[in-house]
């Protein structure tokens, strides 16, 4: 079993040690070019640790306002319809600036696919609160844990999208083998919904960050899977075929 | 015949593949990259070339070939 880097992997990324991201880069790359996708891919991204990616990755990328990708990636597809079109988008940069954008492009069902990388914070600005910071989690802007009293509870994107009529929904993790692999067949999915036409597809993906949350890598996996996937539980949510 | 390949100039030292490797045939033994991190070792005579390291591995430092195109 031959395993070569993608060609558009062609230079090492920036990531912290341990960061999901390299994974879900590689993984994503993988994808498009099992689907002879990665001559023609656009990929749209806004700020946050998701903004390295336009040096070292082999596709075309356009770099939004701050969470604005998503309503840049609508606007290319419906230009270049038959391009693969995703936007690559941090949880505080689609659930907290660019929440909007991320709604209605959900809500109007557009051809697009959105790969959200869920790290519980804001991780290229050092480790501030976002949307998805669970409760009592401390981080540079909640120093004494997340006051769910004051700021309100973790969103929860599967949950609020699972109400609306999108193509294909589903969470997944990085934290073993088989967990990859299952969210490398979560983002074929959503990759395949976009090219059958059949509408919006996110695959949100819980991805350790060791640097802002103090913990080493393999800590950081362990906390996902005793702490964040009980309150964001894996699997697929919308058109997964059950 | 299929031969694994390390590239340590890229490992971070996060230690996925040492944790995730069925064999147990790696170590954190190799020696310090030019960016300063731990690198680890490969026990050739464990490896089963099964590729688990270069899927959990976030810095790309696997590659499984075959022998003679190594370089």
């Amino acid at each position: 079993m031959k395993k070569r880097r993608s060609k558009i992997l062609y230079v090492d990324h920036k990531f912290c040690p341990g960061c999901g991201h390299g994974i879900v880069n590689r993984l994503v790359a993988e994808v498009l070019e099992e689907m002879n996708e990665d001559k023609g891919a656009i990929c749209a991204v806004a700020v946050g640790c998701s903004s390295l990616m336009p040096d070292t990755y082999g596709v075309d990328i356009v770099q939004s306002q701050h969470g604005r990708a998503a309503a840049v990636a609508v606007g290319i597809k419906r230009c270049r319809p038959d391009n693969m079109v995703f936007s690559y988008q941090g949880d505080g940069d689609a659930l907290a600036i660019g929440f909007s954008e991320t709604m209605y492009a959900a809500i109007r069902n557009e051809n697009i696919t959105v790969i959200l990388i869920n790290n519980n914070n804001f991780g290229m600005t050092g480790g501030q609160m976002s949307p998805t910071t669970l409760e009592n989690q401390r981080t540079t802007t909640s120093p004494y844990g997340r006051d769910v009293s004051l700021t309100g509870k973790p969103l929860d994107v599967m949950k609020l999208m699972g109400t609306l009529d999108v193509a294909y929904l589903a969470r997944g993790t990085l934290t073993d083998i088989k967990e990859i692999t299952k969210t490398k067949k979560y983002i074929r999915k959503a990759f395949e919904a976009q090219k059958n036409k059949a509408g919006y597809s996110l695959v949100e993906i819980l991805s350790p960050c060791p640097t802002n949350w103090g913990m080493t890598p393999l800590n950081a996996c362990k906390h996902i899977n005793q702490v964040v996937q009980s309150v964001y539980p894996l699997g697929e949510y919308q058109g997964g075929g059950k | 015949m299929e031969k694994l390949i390390i590239h340590r100039e890229s490992c971070k030292g996060c230690q996925y593949c040492i944790v995730n490797c069925p064999k147990e045939a790696l170590t954190m033994t190799g020696p310090i990259n030019i960016a300063g991190y731990m690198t680890t070792e490969v026990d050739a005579d464990k490896c089963i070339t099964c590729g688990i390291c270069y899927n959990v591995c976030p810095d790309y430092v696997y590659e499984i070939l075959e022998e003679e195109a190594k370089a």
